[in-house]
């Protein structure tokens, strides 16, 4: 049993999750495109990352020992500039730039522009062989840092990532951790209509992979997935949260057009009520 | 003359390599024990990752470990390294700009007996096209030597193209292989020949039975097709009227796209094409296979004649 987070921690969280929230509805609004859905199911998990467990400093933000951080599914590039603003990385009005020209917000992450991002990703099924690499590196010169991945559910359907997926557990690297944001929608509908990766623990389990499955909004058991995930030796760990696309704005919630869709100016203010009134 | 396959060179220049960067670390698909990584591997058991026969992740675990501060050298054939795994060589490696090198081996036709399907006659072209990507074509023993340590030295992803069947030695020790650099093999006043890879041997004995015949040519070795050397080709326009180039690999975007650049946007002359015609290959010895797709001694001098007749004309 791992630590609990105490009262303070949980409300600070849920203040950071909600600010994180706002602004990616904010900011997609702003560019007029990308993908708020998938963002807004994988902000709970990020916030417990960045808020409540990586070892990362925006003053350092190349530091050699530090915790890397690798969104794969690219596309919900808004929560994690959202997330590195909130922690200080950037100021938060240069998240209302994003996908904007000569903006360093590119609608997918891009490393060489953006103190805190560690990976450029975008082209789904990539994400977790750089992390592999990353937890390789430490393995190597001992560094004692960890790497996190975060796969989209439909991402699983590239086949690249079950190339990666062998070869974690082959090099015994137990400091990776990879979430799967399991929200059950992809742009042409729902996962198992397009094409099925189900069942998700089983396959990981199968591959040699440390399975836990979660509730990804719940904040505690975000946070021990990660704390177990750091006591499992010689296998990668893969917490697979179940989520909800469009969660904490009630209108877009398991709506699958909202993946990659902007709101309205309108809209926006309808949602930021219905976040702010959660 | 000594001979060499270039992946031979390279398998022992990279266990030197690692004895002496401690930060170098080799990772191979499956086929090291042709790429030759497996004399890194015996030497440093500890830096060398087989990743199986997975080179979309081959990619990605070198983009991740250049991310974190190492040097990785990739192996794999050129047709997989540069075909199977295009993709991940663009976003995961150049995008960023990842301090990967990729070490293709089994380039071209000579792969020989496996035929079109293990014949990358394309590679150079698409990783030409690539902003960000360095390209080296050695032509032997020394030069892939040379270009192994650039690689090494250089911050940012490179490719080097390898062959699989032994080449005459083209440079002595003494050589220094500089990147954007041509070097000159051989000066002559009517034509200038530009190859690369197993194409420089056969293109300096056609200079010198060109002799024989009257046509002076200059040679240049061309490892470095990007950057590629526009003063280098630029002056062989002006000077001698007329180029030719030579390299197995497709006529459409490699060696001969990248000189025919320069050349019309510089100093507009007769420029011949020797290699390998908008073609698929096929299974065959390497020898036979070079004669059958007219990558030749008698090729070059043949086109060298119609570039120099072109000129005249």
């Amino acid at each position: 049993m791992t630590q609990k987070l105490t009262p303070q921690q949980l409300t600070e969280l849920a203040e950071r999750a909600k600010s994180i929230r706002g602004n990616i509805l904010r900011m997609v609004t702003e560019a007029k495109s990308g993908h708020p859905g998938g963002s807004l199911s994988a902000a709970d998990i990020l916030t417990v990352l960045y808020f409540a467990e990586m070892n990362v400093d925006p003053a350092t933000p190349k530091d050699a020992d530090r915790d890397r951080f690798v969104l794969s599914k690219g596309h919900a590039a808004p929560v994690l500039y959202a997330t590195l603003a909130e922690k200080g990385f950037f100021p938060k009005e240069e998240l209302l730039t994003l996908r904007k020209v000569n903006s360093r917000l590119q609608g997918h992450p891009e490393m060489k522009k953006i103190p805190g991002v560690d990976m450029s990703t975008g082209s789904l099924g990539q994400g977790l062989s750089a992390a592999n690499g990353m937890a390789l590196a430490g393995k190597l010169d001992a560094r004692n840092y960890r790497v996190y991945a975060l796969l989209g559910d439909g991402e699983l359907e590239e086949g690249q990532v079950w190339e990666a997926a062998m070869f974690a557990p082959h090099y015994k690297l137990d400091n990776l951790t990879a979430f799967v944001d399991f929200n059950g929608l992809q742009i042409d509908g729902p996962i198992r209509e397009v094409m099925s990766p189900l069942p998700i623990p089983e396959k990981w389990q199968a591959f040699g992979w440390n399975v836990l499955v979660i509730d990804g909004h719940d904040y505690q058991a975000i946070y021990d997935a990660i704390q177990t995930a750091k006591t499992v030796k010689d296998k990668p760990t893969m917490i697979v949260a179940k989520t909800v696309k469009g969660k904490g704005v009630c209108q877009m919630e398991n709506v699958v057009d909202w993946h990659g869709k902007a709101p309205s100016r309108e809209e926006c203010e309808k949602f930021l009520a219905a976040l702010a009134g959660e | 003359m000594a001979t060499l396959a270039t992946r031979e060179a390279y398998g022992l220049a990279l266990k030197d390599l690692g004895d002496r960067n401690k930060n170098v670390v080799v990772l191979d698909a499956d086929l090291s024990k042709s790429t030759k990584t497996n004399v890194f591997a015996k030497a440093h058991p500890d830096r060398f990752f087989n990743v199986g026969i997975a080179e979309q992740n081959l990619m990605g675990v070198a983009a991740g470990l250049a991310a974190a501060g190492k040097i990785p050298f990739v192996s794999t054939f050129a047709m997989f390294a540069t075909g199977r795994a295009f993709e991940q060589v663009r976003n995961s490696i150049c995008y960023p700009q990842l301090n990967v090198k990729i070490a293709a081996t089994h380039a071209g036709l000579t792969v020989g007996e496996d035929g079109a399907s293990h014949q990358s006659v394309e590679d150079v072209a698409v990783m030409r096209a690539l902003p960000n990507m360095t390209v080296i074509v050695p032509a032997d023993a020394a030069e892939t030597r040379q270009a192994i340590d650039f690689a090494a030295s250089y911050q940012g992803p490179v490719y080097i193209r390898l062959g699989r069947a032994a080449v005459p030695d083209v440079f002595g020790d003494a050589y220094e292989f500089h990147i954007g650099k041509a070097a000159l093999l051989a000066d002559g006043t009517d034509a200038t020949i530009i190859a690369c890879g197993v194409m420089v041997a056969p293109a300096r004995h056609a200079a010198e039975q060109l002799i024989s015949q009257g046509i002076s040519a200059r040679v240049l070795d061309m490892a470095s097709i990007k950057p590629i050397d526009k003063e280098a080709i630029t002056a062989a326009a002006r000077d001698t009227g007329a180029i030719v180039t030579c390299e197995e690999h497709s006529i459409i975007g490699g060696l001969g796209s990248a000189v025919a650049e320069v050349v019309v946007e510089n100093v507009p002359v007769p420029l011949e094409r020797v290699g390998i015609m908008d073609t698929f290959g096929e299974s065959g010895t390497p020898n036979d296979l070079l004669k059958k797709y007219n990558l030749t001694e008698e090729a070059i001098v043949a086109a060298v004649k119609k570039a120099v007749a072109r000129k005249n004309s």
